[in-house]
C-alpha cells in the first residue's frame, strides 16, 4: 500500500470515509458535522468524501452534531462525528445519550486545551472531562495509530459483545495537523475488515418500542449492569480487533497497554498520546546506561485496563505518571486512576504524578529526564508535581 | 413486535393500529392526547407509517414506563434541544434506504419555542425531511408549570407568579421566515381542518412545522371538560389564528374569528388575573394580528389547488 504524506486529520478523516462507505450495501452512513479548531480538517474531509450510500449533516452545533448521529445510529446507519475541546463540553449531553443508548457510533476528538482562557494548544482536559462517560476512549500518538485506531474502534464498537460508542483521541497540531508518512487503508481492504453494520436493537416502523423513555430504578439497574459487563468485555474483544487488523493490513494498530523496556525495569514512566514518543526516546536512553527504567504507553483508558497495568508493574517499585491534564483539586487524571486501580493490590508501589505540557507547553526530553530523576530519588509519593512551569513573575514579562 | 398480547395488563384492548393506546396516563383534558389522536388517524388514512422523536416533555412521560409503551409506532427519547437533530440523522437513513416512513418529531413549547429553537431552525434552514409538531400549552408544564416564552402576557405560572409580563413569541412566523414548505396551526376544537392540514402535511415534503394549542387543564387551572371550548374561544376570539402558510410567503387563514370578545377566553382559567390583563390592549392585539394575515392572505394567497 503506498505512504501518503498526510495530517492527523486527514488520517482520521480517511478512516471515517472509508469505514462510512464500508457500510453502503448496509443501511448506510450518517455523520453530524460542526467544525472547531484543531478538529476541522476532519469533517472537512468527510464533507467532501463522495459516498455511495450516505449522508454528512453540517448541523449548527455540536449537541446536534451528536444527535444526527445518534438518530442515524438507532435508524442502524454507521454514525460518526468529530469534536475538541469546548464543542465536546457542549455535545456532552447528547455524548452521554449515545452512550447509554448503546450506539456504536464512534468520534474522533483532537485533544485541545477547555477555555477560559481562550487556548488551542493540546490538552486532554476535554477528553478526560467525559471520562466517566459512557464511552470507550483511546489515545493515539502518531498519524498511522489514529488512522488504524480509527478503523479498530469502528470493529470495536460494533462487535455485538460490546455495541457502545467509542472515542479515539490526539494531540492538537503534534498530530492534527503534523504531515507523516501515513498509510491509508484502501477501500477493499476496509471492506473486508469492517462488515456492514447490523445493529440489533435499531429502530423499525412495525415494531413499537420507546427507546429512553421512563425506567423505574429496578430496571434502570439493570441496564446499567449490562452496560458494565459489555465494557468489561472491551479489552478482549479489542485485542481480537488487532489481531484481525494485523492479520489484514499487515500492521499492528497497538495494543490497549503498550509497554517499553518494563521487564526488568524498577521504575516506570506512564505516557499516553505524544509524550509517550518522547518519553519512549528518554528511556532508551537511560537503558543504554545501565539504567532499569520503563515506559507504559497507555492507549485504552476506558474501561480503564487495570488487570493488564497491575500485570505490567509486576518488578516496579515506582512509577511516575506524565499527565496532560488537570483535574481540579486533584491532580492528574492518568495518575489518579493509576493509583486507585492500584489500592489494595499494589501498596507498596509508589505512583507519582507529573503534570506535563498542560494547557499546550511542549513536552521535552530534558523535562521527563527531569522527572525520571525525581521519580528514582523519592522515597515517597507527594502532591502531584507541576513540571515546567515558569515562576508567576516570568510568564507575566 | 408482532406477537404482541391483543389484551393488555389493564384489560385493555392494546389497538396496534392507534398511536396513543388506550391506558396511558395522561391527564384528563389533555389536549396533546386528542392531537396524537388526529395524528394517528391521519397516518391510517393516508396508509403511512412513522417513527416518533420525542424531546424532554410530557410527550415521553406519555410513554409510560419501561418495559410498556403507549405508543403504537417506535419512539425515540431525545434530549430536551435535539429533536429535530435526532430526526434528521433517522430521516436520513430512511430517505437513504429509499423508505417512505414519516419521521415526526412530538414536542412541547419548552423544546420548540426554547431551549430546542436553535436546533429546530437549523433543521428548517436545512429543509429536513421531517413533520414537526408542537403542542403548545403555553407554559413548561411537565415540570409543573413555570413560563415559556410561549406564555400569553398576564398568565400566573410558578416563575411568573404576578403574571408574565412579555407577549407570546410568535414561532409560526419565526418558522415561516425560514421559507419551510408548510407551516400550519391546529386547534382541536376545529378536528376537519385540523385533519386536512395533517393532510397537507403528510403529502408535502420537506420541513413541516405544526403548531397545536393544546390545553393543559393542569397549567391552566381549566376544568378539564371545557378544554376543547377554551381553544374553541381561543380561535373565535383570534387569540390564536388558524391559518397556514407556504413556502413562507403563501397565506391562508382557515377560521375566520367570529367576533367573540376574549375575556371569555381568559374568565375561564384561573391562571388569569382579570384584574392585571388590559383587555383592551388584548382586543386590539387580536384585531391586529388578524387585520395582517388577513392582508397577507389577500396578497399573497394559497390557490385552492394547494
Amino acid at each position: 500500500m503506498p505512504l501518503e504524506l498526510v495530517t492527523g486529520n486527514h488520517a482520521a478523516g480517511h478512516s471515517l470515509a472509508v469505514a462510512g462507505e464500508a457500510n453502503r450495501s448496509a443501511r448506510g452512513v450518517v455523520c453530524g458535522i460542526y467544525p472547531i479548531t484543531p478538529q476541522t480538517e476532519i469533517v472537512e474531509f468527510v464533507a467532501r468524501f463522495p459516498f455511495t450510500k450516505g449522508r454528512v449533516v453540517p448541523v449548527e452545533s455540536e449537541h446536534s452534531a451528536m444527535g444526527v448521529a445518534i438518530g442515524g445510529s438507532v435508524a442502524g446507519a454507521r454514525a460518526f462525528t468529530a469534536s475538541s475541546s469546548n464543542g465536546l463540553a457542549y455535545m456532552a449531553e447528547n455524548v452521554m445519550v449515545a452512550g447509554f443508548y448503546r450506539l456504536p457510533i464512534v468520534m474522533v476528538a483532537v485533544n485541545r486545551t477547555l477555555g477560559p482562557p481562550w487556548n488551542i494548544w493540546v490538552d486532554q482536559g476535554d477528553t478526560l472531562m467525559l471520562r466517566d462517560f459512557p464511552w470507550i476512549q483511546l489515545y493515539c500518538e502518531s498519524n498511522q495509530e489514529v488512522a488504524d485506531t480509527t478503523l479498530l474502534a469502528f470493529r470495536l464498537a460494533e462487535d455485538h459483545r460490546i455495541l457502545l460508542p467509542a472515542l479515539v483521541a490526539m494531540d492538537a497540531f503534534i498530530v492534527s495537523h503534523t504531515q507523516t508518512e501515513t498509510d491509508l487503508a484502501p477501500q477493499e481492504l476496509v471492506d473486508r475488515y469492517l462488515p456492514p453494520l447490523e445493529l440489533p436493537h435499531r429502530i423499525r416502523p412495525d415494531d413499537p418500542r420507546t427507546i429512553g423513555g421512563l425506567a423505574w430504578p429496578a430496571e434502570s439497574l439493570s441496564m446499567r449492569v449490562e452496560f458494565d459487563e459489555a465494557m468489561q468485555r472491551v479489552p478482549e474483544v479489542y485485542e481480537e480487533a488487532r489481531e484481525a487488523f494485523l492479520d489484514l493490513f499487515g500492521r499492528d494498530p497497538g495494543a490497549a497497554v503498550q509497554p517499553f523496556a518494563c521487564d526488568d525495569a524498577d521504575a516506570v514512566l506512564v505516557a499516553t498520546g505524544t509524550i509517550a514518543t518522547t518519553a519512549r526516546e528518554v528511556v532508551r536512553r537511560r537503558r543504554e546506561r545501565g539504567e532499569r527504567v520503563g515506559l507504559i504507553k497507555m492507549k485504552m483508558f476506558r474501561p480503564f485496563p487495570a488487570d493488564e497495568l497491575v500485570r505490567l508493574l509486576e518488578g516496579a517499585d515506582r512509577v511516575g505518571v506524565l499527565d496532560r491534564n488537570y483535574a481540579a483539586g486533584i491532580g492528574g487524571v492518568f495518575g489518579h486512576d493509576l493509583k486507585a486501580a492500584m489500592q489494595g493490590r499494589r501498596d507498596d508501589l509508589l505512583v507519582q504524578d507529573y503534570l506535563t505540557g498542560v494547557c499546550g507547553g511542549d513536552v521535552t526530553p530534558e523535562m521527563i529526564d527531569s522527572v525520571l530523576d525525581d521519580l528514582l530519588e523519592r522515597a515517597s509519593a507527594g502532591r502531584p508535581v507541576w513540571v515546567g512551569v515558569e515562576a508567576p513573575e516570568e510568564a507575566r514579562k | 413486535m408482532s406477537e404482541a398480547p391483543a389484551v393488555g395488563t389493564s384489560g385493555i384492548p392494546c389497538r396496534e393500529e392507534c398511536l396513543l393506546r388506550p391506558g396511558n396516563t395522561n391527564c384528563g383534558g389533555c389536549g396533546m392526547s386528542v392531537g396524537l389522536r388526529f395524528l394517528g388517524e391521519a397516518l391510517a388514512e393516508a396508509g403511512q407509517r412513522c417513527s416518533l422523536v420525542i424531546p424532554a416533555c410530557c410527550g415521553i412521560v406519555t410513554a409510560g414506563a419501561f418495559p410498556t409503551t403507549s405508543y403504537g409506532v417506535p419512539v425515540v427519547a431525545s434530549t430536551f434541544a435535539s429533536a429535530p437533530a435526532v430526526a434528521s440523522g433517522m430521516a436520513s437513513v430512511r430517505d437513504l434506504n429509499g423508505e417512505t416512513d414519516q419521521v415526526i418529531c412530538w414536542a412541547g413549547d419548552g423544546g420548540t419555542y426554547d431551549i430546542g429553537l436553535a436546533t429546530l431552525s437549523a433543521a428548517a434552514e436545512r429543509n429536513e425531511n421531517i413533520i414537526y409538531v408542537c403542542y403548545d400549552n403555553e407554559i413548561y408544564g411537565n415540570t409543573g408549570g413555570q413560563r415559556s416564552s410561549a406564555t400569553p402576557p398576564g398568565a400566573r405560572t410558578a416563575t411568573t407568579p404576578s403574571g408574565k409580563p412579555e407577549q407570546k413569541k410568535d414561532i409560526v412566523a419565526v418558522m415561516a421566515a425560514h421559507g419551510v414548505p408548510y407551516a400550519a396551526t391546529l386547534s382541536i376544537a376545529h378536528p376537519e381542518d385540523f385533519r386536512r392540514k395533517l393532510r397537507t402535511a403528510l403529502r408535502l415534503e420537506g420541513m413541516r412545522f405544526l403548531l397545536m394549542h393544546s390545553p393543559c387543564p393542569t397549567g391552566w387551572k381549566s376544568e378539564p371538560g371545557e378544554s376543547v371550548e377554551l381553544v374553541r374561544l381561543a380561535v373565535a376570539s383570534g387569540l390564536f389564528p388558524l391559518y397556514e402558510v407556504r413556502d413562507g410567503e403563501r397565506y391562508r387563514i382557515n377560521v375566520e374569528p367570529d367576533g367573540t370578545d376574549p375575556l371569555e377566553y381568559f374568565k375561564r382559567q384561573r391562571r388569569f388575573d382579570l384584574g392585571r390583563i388590559d383587555i383592551d390592549e388584548v382586543r386590539q392585539a387580536c384585531r391586529r394580528r388578524i387585520e395582517r394575515l388577513r392582508a397577507l392572505s389577500e396578497r399573497f394567497p394559497i390557490g385552492a389547488e394547494a
